[in-house]
């Protein structure tokens, strides 16, 4: 199969998914109970994308719990909860990283 | 009532946070894909056509490794199937719209653009135009992942690996939860997503990602149910 074809299909498809509920689902029909579970979107995707990040490393071995990641995370997430701020909980993150990381 | 423009102004504004790992990101993806030898052409198509960072890459990386095209079209695809659920919470929102809307949104539904506009539309549902916050953080991410897809192809890795940006994805995605850590059902949830993240990471097709979340949302369901029956 030439790439370009594998790169259209899979944009087709990738556009699919972001298009295809929003074609299908009528909100009306959605009882509540199923709408209250779809605030829980962000918290069932998201920790998928963040847990793996920071606990595996590049082989998908599990890290130390003294890694710089998850201690970077760890100083992240008080930030975020006191400051309830989104760019200082990244910038401190990401500082922190590079502290324990360069010092 | 807010104008289209002050929706699409706050939309933008509300989004640029985000951007601070899609820029180093973008950069990487585009060196990844001159490197891994794919040429600048195909590199900067899938940025177009795909246009979804994770799903690039994995295309990548698993053609350049060998595994054939439908591997690497079922990898990235799986890996997008999370899209349904942004799509499924932004349509109770957006069901109103004319067609033409709902097809040109659709495709700037990323996870930023998702994240961002969730919170918006929950505080501002009754706003005639939020549709055009979604125009804007979209779009604004659109262009910026565009243009570091070609800083990338054009001047390969100037992001030195040592930083370790790629340490802001989750950063970001930390950031965006962090109000929903105070709740104890979410807390759950996020716990519960994040350990079958773990435990899955080897399932094939990448396929993690969709599989922690449907499993965290039927514990949601099921816990929704529970309050539900005590009142």
């Amino acid at each position: 199969m030439s790439i370009w074809i594998a790169i259209i299909i899979t944009g087709l498809i990738n556009y699919l998914t972001r298009l295809g509920s929003v074609l299908l689902i009528k909100p009306q029909k959605l009882n509540n109970t199923l709408k209250t579970v779809l605030n829980y979107v962000p918290s069932a995707v998201f920790p998928a994308i963040i847990f793996p990040a920071v606990f595996l490393n590049d082989s998908g071995l599990l890290v130390e719990f003294n890694d710089p990641k998850v201690i970077a995370t760890i100083i992240a997430f008080f930030t975020g909860i006191l400051s309830k701020n989104l760019t200082l909980t990244i910038f401190t993150g990401l500082i922190s990283y590079w502290i324990i990381l360069f010092f | 009532m807010r104008t289209k423009k002050q929706n699409f102004v706050r939309g933008f504004i509300d989004v640029l946070p985000l951007l601070i790992p899609v820029v180093p990101f973008g950069i990487i993806f585009g060196a990844i894909g001159i490197e891994l030898g794919f040429g600048p052409y195909v590199t900067y198509a899938t940025s177009i056509i795909i246009f979804s960072g994770a799903s690039q890459i994995v295309f990548f990386q698993l053609l350049s490794a060998g595994a054939t095209s439908l591997v690497a079209i079922t990898s990235s695809s799986v890996i997008s199937t999370r899209h349904l659920l942004y799509g499924a919470v932004v349509n109770q929102y957006l069901s109103n719209l004319s067609l033409y809307w709902k097809i040109g949104l659709s495709y700037i539904l990323t996870d930023q653009a998702f994240a961002v506009s969730n919170e918006y539309f929950k505080k501002n549902n009754n706003e005639k135009f939020k549709h055009y916050y979604l125009l804007g953080s979209g779009i604004t991410l659109w262009i910026v992942w565009q243009l570091t897809t070609i800083i990338g192809i054009l001047l390969g890795s100037i992001v030195p690996e040592e930083l370790g940006l790629t340490f802001t994805i989750p950063l970001t995605f930390l950031a965006l939860l962090i109000n929903y850590f105070r709740k104890v059902d979410h807390l759950i949830i996020i716990v519960i997503s994040g350990m079958l993240s773990i435990i899955l990471y080897d399932a094939p097709f990448k396929s993690y990602i969709i599989f922690s979340s449907l499993v965290s949302l039927l514990i949601a369901y099921l816990i929704v149910n529970m309050r539900k029956k005590q009142k």
